[in-house]
């Protein structure tokens, strides 16, 4: 193994590692967040500071999926209900045992005053940088703050600067996701000056409602309200809008501390490559526990090991120029499934996925075998039956053009060759295999249950 | 030393059989159905005898409809939750998983199956009603898992059920025949407590119909008979010895355990004949009642055994000993039997010594009843012949269960005898328009 050397320096807040606690329940008090570094946490974002809070019982809800518990967790719980000076105090404390590691202060209030003030306290405290909370989408932006002022371009401009003015230490913008262009706010934030940008803070959610009562999860004496959605569940809405920043010309220049679903090294890794150089993790501790971060740094380490990286700057947003718009993709790649009959088990999700949910490619054998077999004159390439097959490697989709052929949407635009009428024979599916409607019932599952329905 | 000691008490025997089959807690159904993966057409529904909708049912306990999923289950199978437990589940649906072709653990359906039904059958909440009365009335003999299945489909159909059984219990080799670590005489009587509470078919025990007339009157007052027969006592070796006491056929053996349980004293060694799964209950039974040894002989080779390996597996397990390739010559004792003697392929020949007997070779048919009824068709082996309405060659007698494929398990009876009964609706339609 070769040398990795996780440091990092995140627009001037040190950490030995990119793995940092986000703003959240467990940085609510110095304890925790002692164990956490204890733990091989980097840094943490202490739980939002602020005039402190009343919070309900109650506070979050969860979606389960199948058998996994908490694949997304929605939360109602507002910034920190603690004095703002016993918090102090205990920064001060972790500082003092964890001098090396990143104790960065989330802050969320109202005024010029206050923000300037606020600040000089945590600096005071010893705080190695600053977040602000423009994100949190529930119960504080009902009272103007948190989302309230990340979906206000305008507004969060003009905050930024006053904290600018009154900041020495460096000041990270953290974003909401409930907005249509997570852009618009990022800009806002980079014009006023801000040192970096995380993202992203919860989604607005319900998730679910009691069948017997009629309520919203989490149940407040038989009310609810909306949460703030996170969990694996919100990742991939997070890498995309980390995406929309990382590789915008005027804010990639900006550190990203990446936010949203982390759990695994996979993850981290997906989120560095996307142009991330911290990670935020909240839902997998609440789930796991602090010790989740030995798979972390473990899995971390002996990827940039196996791909020869030695820092995480090696590869930081080595995947944003491979993310395109649509319409520069190449129209000439063609890919159709394949499957290994030796690891096929017979379950035929396959085929019903293929005929009922995309394009009649997968037949099952006149011969009663339950190894479907692949059309391939119908298959369009589109990987369904490869993400339903519950059997690793079976079916892959194997690539059918030379690759000599490059043309996109944008190109054909150019050069006039796209269809413009709705009976254009230019149309991709012209001429491709769609079965007769009335086929759809000749091949009816047989009902053999309940044999009184016939 | 046994294995076992002998059951002094009620506890002490259920100690001895505990279920093979534990309910699972709901915790357990959760994970387990978590891990179904919805085949399409499901080959699991097809080694069903009774096509019920597993994957369905699966579903629903996953999603929290456990009533729905029982639903699903009785809607194909009347004896839902013996099968459950009783079904060779190896065999069949879990058997035809296809988790196996990947050497992963397949579902635990029969379980999975039992879960949604001990919840309705806790909660005593009907799922079906009787349809209205159509006037007909049908007579059914035996009350074994043919007959209660006919009786409950009729029922729905509106027709007025009347079943006659020689014993005093319904639900035929499920109470009576079936090995008490699968399921117990008061589990496969709640389930007929529970068919019987929503559908109000009618039974008479310790009602044999067994002379002419009985026959006579049940075929003037009922429009169709349903023959739910099964087979009769174990048949008869043709050795010398066979009347010792100490000689028991198996199928008695083990209705008398089921009865009794601790009550029934079992000698120090027991000698088992037979290669079934009949003879692998017997011994394994024996063996867990506290017999110090138990031999299981069997004529031919281990492999061509009728059991299920599972079966024999699970006598080993009990510390049965298995004999292969030797065939009974004559049982031996002057008051009582004391050994049997069998005969190697070689011509050889050898001594068990013993004080019990049990014969596991085989039921007769039901052939002293059906003298009194000639012109129904049996075939060379003694089975009632039917066609695919399960009809006889007598127009108004149906016929379905073991006196018809020969002996199978609860699960084929049960469907045999639901399809019976929509054959006996068409016969009944046909006969009134």
């Amino acid at each position: 193994m070769n040398k990795t050397d996780l440091s990092i320096n995140f627009a001037g807040i040190k950490s030995p590692n990119p793995f940092w606690l986000a703003s959240a329940p467990p940085t609510n008090s110095g304890y925790q967040v002692m164990k956490a570094f204890d733990a091989g946490w980097g840094g943490a974002v202490w739980k939002t500071l602020g005039v402190p809070v009343v919070n309900v019982s109650s506070r979050y809800g969860s979606t389960n999926y199948r058998d996994t518990r908490m694949a997304g967790l929605n939360n109602i719980e507002l910034i920190t209900d603690r004095p703002l000076a016993d918090n102090l105090k205990e920064i001060e404390e972790v500082k003092k045992y964890f001098p090396d590691h990143a104790v960065i202060a989330s802050l969320m209030v109202e005024s010029k005053a206050e923000w300037q003030q606020i600040i000089k306290d945590v600096e005071n405290a010893g705080a190695d940088g600053i977040e602000l909370n423009f994100g949190c989408p529930h119960g504080m932006c009902e009272r103007g703050m948190g989302s309230a002022v990340g979906q206000e371009p305008e507004v969060l401009n003009t905050i930024v600067q006053w904290v600018m003015e009154a900041s020495n230490i460096p000041v990270i913008t953290k974003l909401t996701p409930n907005i249509s262009d997570i852009r618009e706010p990022a800009l806002a934030a980079v014009s006023a000056g801000t040192d970096a940008l995380s993202l992203i803070n919860t989604i607005k959610s319900i998730v679910g409602i009691d069948l017997d009562t009629y309520a919203p999860y989490p149940v407040v004496d038989g009310k609810g309200t909306n949460g703030g959605y996170c969990g694996p569940a919100v990742k991939p809405i997070a890498l995309h809008m980390l995406k929309e920043l990382a590789g915008h010309p005027d804010i990639q220049k900006t550190p990203i501390s990446g936010i949203g679903g982390i759990e695994t090294w996979r993850d981290v890794v997906e989120f560095i490559l996307l142009g991330a150089t911290s990670v935020q993790v909240c839902t997998a501790v609440m789930h796991y526990g602090f010790g989740i971060v030995r798979e972390m740094e473990a899995g971390l380490r002996q990827f940039m090991s196996d791909k020869g990286y030695e820092t995480i700057y090696d590869f930081a947003g080595k995947a944003v120029p491979n993310v395109l718009e649509w319409k520069n993709l190449n129209l000439h790649y063609k890919v159709v499934a394949s499957i290994n009959a030796d690891k096929c088990i017979g379950c035929d999700l396959c085929h019903i996925a293929c005929d009922d949910g995309a394009h009649q490619a997968i037949a099952l054998p006149e011969n009663g075998s339950r190894i479907p077999e692949i059309i391939e004159e119908n298959c369009v390439g589109c990987n369904l039956c490869s993400l339903v097959c519950p059997v690793e490697d079976c079916i892959t989709m194997e690539r059918r053009d030379d690759g000599s052929r490059f043309e996109s949407w944008e190109e054909r635009t150019l050069a006039g060759n796209t269809p413009s009428s709705f009976n254009d024979q230019r149309g991709g599916g012209v001429g491709h295999f769609v079965p007769p409607p009335a086929d759809a019932l000749k091949t009816k599952r047989r009902d053999r249950s309940g044999i009184r329905n016939k | 030393m046994a294995e076992f000691k002998r059951p002094e008490s009620e506890s002490d025997f259920h100690e001895n059989f505990p279920a093979k089959k534990p309910l699972m807690n709901k915790s357990e159904a959760f994970y387990e159905s978590s891990r179904c993966l919805y085949c399409y057409d499901a080959p699991c529904m097809d080694a069903c005898p009774t096509h019920i909708d597993i994957p369905l049912f699966i579903k629903q306990i996953h999603t929290g409809n456990v009533e729905g999923a029982a639903r699903t289950i009785y809607e194909a199978n009347w004896f839902g939750n013996a099968c459950g437990k009783v079904c060779p589940t190896q065999e069949l649906c879990e058997g035809a998983c296809v988790y196996n072709h990947q050497d992963i653990k397949p579902i635990d359906i029969g379980r999975l199956q039992n879960y949604a039904t001990e919840a309705v059958m806790q909660s005593n909440k009907p799922l079906f009603s009787p349809g209205p009365d159509n006037g007909h009335k049908i007579a059914i003999i035996g009350a074994g898992p043919a007959g209660i299945a006919t009786a409950c489909e009729l029922r729905v159909l509106g027709y007025d059920v009347h079943i006659f059984e020689a014993k005093d219990k319904p639900s035929g080799l499920t109470v009576y025949g079936t090995a008490p670590y699968k399921i117990t005489n008061e589990e496969a009587l709640r389930e007929m407590d529970y068919l019987q509470n929503q559908l109000g078919f009618k039974i008479h025990f310790r009602s044999p119909i067994n002379t002419p007339e009985k026959l006579k009157e049940i075929t003037d007052n009922y429009e169709a008979v349903f023959l739910g027969l099964g087979l009769g006592a174990t048949a008869w070796l043709g050795i010398p010895g066979e009347d010792l006491p100490g000689v028991v056929g198996a199928v008695e053996f083990v209705e008398e355990l089921r009865m009794t349980k601790h009550a029934l004293r079992i000698p120090d060694r027991v000698v088992v004949i037979g290669g079934g799964n009949t003879a692998m209950d017997a011994a394994s039974e024996s063996a867990r009642m506290g017999a110090e040894q138990v031999y299981l002989v069997y004529r031919r080779s281990k492999q061509n055994m009728g059991a299920y390996d599972f079966e024999y597996a699970t006598a080993l397990a009990a510390g049965v000993k298995g004999v292969f390739e030797a065939s009974p010559l004559a049982i031996l004792g002057k008051e009582k039997a004391t050994a049997v003697q069998f005969k190697k392929t070689d011509g050889s020949t050898f001594d068990i010594e013993c004080d019990l007997v049990i014969k596991a070779t085989g039921q007769a048919k039901q052939g002293k009843f059906m003298e009194m009824l000639p012109n129904i068709k049996l075939d060379a082996k003694g089975r009632i012949e039917v066609n695919e309405r399960y009809q006889t060659s007598a127009p108004n007698f149906f016929a379905g269960g073991d006196a018809v494929n020969g002996g199978a398990e609860v699960v084929n009876a049960a469907y045999e005898g639901k399809n019976a009964a929509l054959g006996i609706h068409e016969f009944i339609q046909s006969k009134t328009v």
